[in-house]
């Protein structure tokens, strides 16, 4: 959600119950301002909340002026001291994926794993058991880029793509209409897509350049990993992710607001086609 | 008239067909200085105006320079059958010449760049530029045609130009000039930053306007219908039920009424960052006034909210006043034992079946007879010790859950199934779950309760008048009450240890109830079905007692998950601690919530609620288990150790 409008959009995805406390509202309101000073960025947007046993993690995305360049994460324990996370790489993913179980909550913390590794040493073969040393911070770094790439979403509408490149907010976005908003389509990965080439000429020749070019949410692996639900009577369409368990996205038709929060522990849903 | 200046250009034009009607089509095709030509050929062949006007629809990309849109068109629309225009087609072609190129190369003398009408001009049409250098004498030709005195030229190139954008198309009303003007009206009323990054951005949705304009103010909106609704619902909440017994209610509200203070507790979680919105909370306290007022409750809470994929579930928990409850218990009883009786028929078919094809081939005998049915708890007693309600929004009606079996929280233990949000869907699973949603949802709320639902130390205390020592079974006292004496414990110590909390919901026994109950008790009044089920029975006569923790046993006695603690104890607010809150949230289930004050220095008497307060967890789930506690729990021989936590 946008640091500016961070009370309103705090109310507005109060639905699934996990938000913040007002010392903590208070402090984030000062501090990413603070923050958008320091590193210059166009829009610093509230990530979330990761829950761990002893601590939480709050997390922060500041983006330049093109909004689909890759963001930059801070994450912070008290929502005032805010500490600059590195970008994720592919190494790290799959280095992290054998981590499992809740965030401890200290970023120094560190998971071992052991690991049986086959060591060649002149002509003898043998396994080792290797103990890897995976820091949390690592973990925390490649949970939340995972995260971003699987289930950040923004309405169709709300970027435009300029004829020279980047993707600019659409200032003239008044939001989604009702019907629009019930709909998966009108919904994108807000992220570079992957899929929008897959997709046959026929479609292509329906989409708008210039607002579609992102991938919808429509073609999701496993269908039904979305549940929309609207709230406060019709005002409200709230957007849940069942894949990772915690993303609310929020949006109230007809008006530009509009942002999605992760509070939750960290932890991919593998039960999901099973639940469904 | 037409002839003499067809004469020239018919030489150049060697791949300019004779038919106009194939003109349009090759217009295109041909060099930009041809498709003048053509259409004054058709000018001077006296053909209509209109049929070469398909070719100038598109302006032909060279005619980009000009900011109004090729005059050539309009001068043909409004100038027909002008003398002047042969004249001026004379005088373009003063050459002759038959090489394209040259005509070309005529043009090129007449462009003048960045002129208002027309700077590039490939034709001989803009006569009436007044700044353009071959302004002919022979404007003064054009008079002897004309009745009408001809306006100044500049004013006239001004009258093509808007004629030319008001036209309008079959398909659309709107014209370009219209348009254009609800743009400019709108960016000047508007003055956003930078109009010109959004240029399109804003043409688009003037566009949209147009085509879909706001509906007549008389009718409602079609597509708010549903909210509207709802805010009618919601503002029946709002409105008292008046009347003569306005003045008894003022006196049961101002005394103790059943529904319990949501604001406050909606408080002290948020202190925690939990909970819904104030505004949500407001609601959800009318909502449970007005359950309060249908039902005959004694004690009312809110237990929490459930997240489904369509709808959510608010959930209450209730204790109805004495004997009100027996009339609807017994009609789900009947139901029950309608079932029972089914089940039971079947199984003597079975028999008979089998005693019929002894004779012809000697089938082996079924041995497995299903095990027995643990009979459900007794209302106000184990798990069915409370009464759910619930319902999908405030303003909704309360529906009624259903009391909790024994099969049911079994079953429920090893499938692990979203919730839709509608209460009669079915729950499809494998191993099969015996019940509907409203029945999956129950026995959540009884696992849940059962580990999540904490207190202080202290606070509650067991009845001294009960004789606990007779019980058997090993349930324990099964009932507490609220200590008078309690003072509260100090924040720091809520947090520091978990010995400070106590669980005051019993546990639920690995058999799916919290007394344990001999399911072979039940079997000796089956005896009657026959011999073969008896047979059945023998390998099933021991079956251990199943001993749970008792009652208030502290949180520190749960059992880890996975090397994890199942409970996280913080304070909610690190930068008072003094005027914080303890917040206990469950690892095993996650959105389970616990809160309690410490006891302050202050005096007693500042404050006129007691001092520490006391909540039950709130949760918010989407209605997930936990795998280790549905894995362990599971697991025979563990039964009798204490699992604590897990239900």
């Amino acid at each position: 959600m946008d640091a500016d409008s961070l009370l309103l959009s705090l109310e507005l995805a109060s639905g699934s119950g996990q938000g913040l406390s007002p010392d903590r509202r208070a402090s984030l309101l000062t501090s990413l301002l603070l923050v958008k000073r320091d590193y210059r960025y166009s829009r610093v947007l509230f990530w979330g909340r990761i829950l761990g046993l002893v601590a939480d993690y709050y997390i922060a995305q500041g983006l330049d002026e093109d909004q689909l360049a890759p963001r930059k994460t801070l994450y912070s324990l008290n929502c005032m001291e805010w500490s600059l996370l590195p970008p994720a790489t592919e190494e790290m993913i799959t280095q992290t994926s054998v981590v499992k179980g809740r965030f401890m909550g200290d970023p120094s913390h560190e998971y071992e794993y052991t690991e049986l590794q086959k060591m060649n040493e002149g002509d003898k073969v043998y396994e080792e058991e290797i103990v890897i040393r995976i820091k949390e911070e690592t973990r925390l770094v490649s949970i939340i880029d995972q995260i971003d790439k699987a289930v950040a979403i923004i309405p169709r509408g709300a970027l435009f793509k300029s004829p020279f490149g980047p993707t600019h907010v659409n200032r003239t976005f008044e939001g989604l209409t009702l019907s629009e908003a019930k709909k998966l389509s009108s919904y994108f990965h807000f992220r570079e897509p992957i899929e929008l080439k897959n997709k046959t000429l026929l479609e292509k020749a329906d989409l708008d350049p210039s607002l579609d070019f992102m991938d919808s949410l429509e073609h999701d692996i496993p269908k039904g990993s979305w549940s929309i639900q609207m709230e406060r009577g019709n005002a409200l369409v709230v957007l849940r992710s069942l894949l990772w368990p915690g993303l609310t996205f929020y949006h109230a038709p007809g008006t530009k607001n509009c942002g999605y929060i992760y509070v939750g522990t960290g932890e991919k849903n593998m039960d999901l086609p099973f639940m469904l | 008239m037409a002839d003499p200046p067809s004469d020239p250009e018919q030489p150049p034009q060697q791949g300019s067909p004779p038919e106009p009607f194939t003109t349009p089509p090759e217009a295109p095709l041909q060099a930009e200085p041809e498709t003048p030509r053509s259409q004054e050929m058709l000018a001077a062949q006296g053909w209509p105006q209109g049929a070469g006007l398909g070719q100038y629809e598109e302006p032909p990309g060279g005619l980009a320079y000009q900011p109004y849109l090729d005059e050539n068109l309009m001068l043909e629309q409004l100038q027909q059958g002008q003398g002047s225009l042969f004249q001026q087609l004379e005088s373009a072609f003063q050459d002759g010449q038959p090489d394209p190129l040259a005509q070309y190369h005529a043009y090129q003398r007449e462009e003048q760049p960045f002129q208002p009408y027309g700077g590039a001009q490939h034709g001989p049409y803009m006569r009436d530029d007044p700044s353009l250098q071959f302004s002919p004498s022979e404007l003064g030709f054009m008079s002897y045609d004309m009745e009408v005195s001809e306006p100044e030229p500049r004013e006239l190139a001004v009258q093509n130009a808007k004629a030319y954008l008001l036209q309008t198309s079959i398909s659309c009303d709107l014209s370009l000039y219209e348009h254009l003007v609800n743009m400019l009206t709108k960016i000047l009323n508007q003055r956003p930053e930078d109009p010109l990054s959004i240029l399109e951005s804003l043409n688009r949705t003037t566009q949209l306007e147009w085509f879909h304009p706001k509906l007549d103010s008389l009718r409602d909106d079609p597509e708010m219908q549903p909210t509207y609704e709802m805010a009618e619902k919601q503002k029946t909440l709002f409105i008292k039920g008046g009347g003569v017994e306005g003045e008894q209610e003022m006196e049961e509200e101002v005394a103790d009424t059943a529904v319990p203070n949501i604001m406050e507790s909606a408080f002290y979680f948020e202190q925690g960052g939990v909970g819904l919105s104030s505004d949500e909370s407001f609601r959800l306290f009318l909502a449970l006034k007005q359950l309060v007022e249908q039902q005959p409750i004694h004690t009312c809470r809110f237990w929490g909210k459930v997240l489904g994929l369509r709808r959510s579930y608010l959930v209450a928990e209730v204790e109805f006043r004495e004997g009100e409850e027996e009339v609807e218990e017994e009609e789900v009883e009947e139901l029950m034992e309608g079932a029972d009786l089914t089940t039971e028929a079947h199984g003597e078919e079975e028999g008979g079946e089998e005693d019929e094809e002894k004779a012809a081939d000697v089938l082996p005998k079924l041995q497995w007879r299903p095990p027995p049915v643990i009979p459900r708890e007794e209302s106000r007693s184990g798990a069915n010790k409370y009464l759910y309600f619930v319902c999908n929004e405030p303003g909704r009606p309360w529906a009624r859950l259903p009391h909790v079996t024994p099969a049911q929280i079994v079953q429920a233990r090893k499938i692990k199934k979203f919730l839709t949000g509608f209460l009669d869907a079915p729950v499809v699973s494998y191993p099969p779950f015996p019940g509907n949603e409203a029945n999956y949802l129950r026995a959540q709320i009884a696992r849940i309760s059962a580990a999540t639902h904490i207190s202080p130390l202290g606070f509650y205390q067991f009845n001294e008048e009960e004789g606990d020592e007779e019980e058997e079974g090993g349930a324990g006292r099964d009932s507490f009450e609220e200590n008078p004496d309690f003072e509260g414990l100090p924040v720091f110590e809520l947090v520091d240890s978990m010995a400070n909390w106590v669980h005051h919901m019993q546990h639920i026994l690995p058999q799916g109830r919290c007394t344990w109950v001999n399911p072979l008790q039940k079997k000796e009044e089956e005896e009657e079905l026959g011999e073969e089920e008896e047979k059945g029975d023998e390998g099933m006569e021991e079956a251990e007692q199943e001993i749970g923790p008792p009652l208030l046993t502290p949180l520190s006695e749960d059992a880890e998950i996975m090397h994890m603690s199942p409970w996280t104890a913080r304070l909610s607010c690190s930068l008072c601690p003094q005027y914080s809150v303890a917040i206990v949230r469950s690892n095993l289930w996650p959105g389970a919530y616990a809160f309690a004050m410490g006891n302050y220095t202050l005096p007693p008497t500042s404050l006129s609620a007691p001092l520490t307060r006391l909540s039950p967890a709130f949760l918010i789930n989407h209605e997930r288990a936990p795998p280790a506690a549905t894995g362990r729990a599971y697991l025979p021989g563990l039964s009798t150790r204490w699992q604590g936590g897990f239900s």
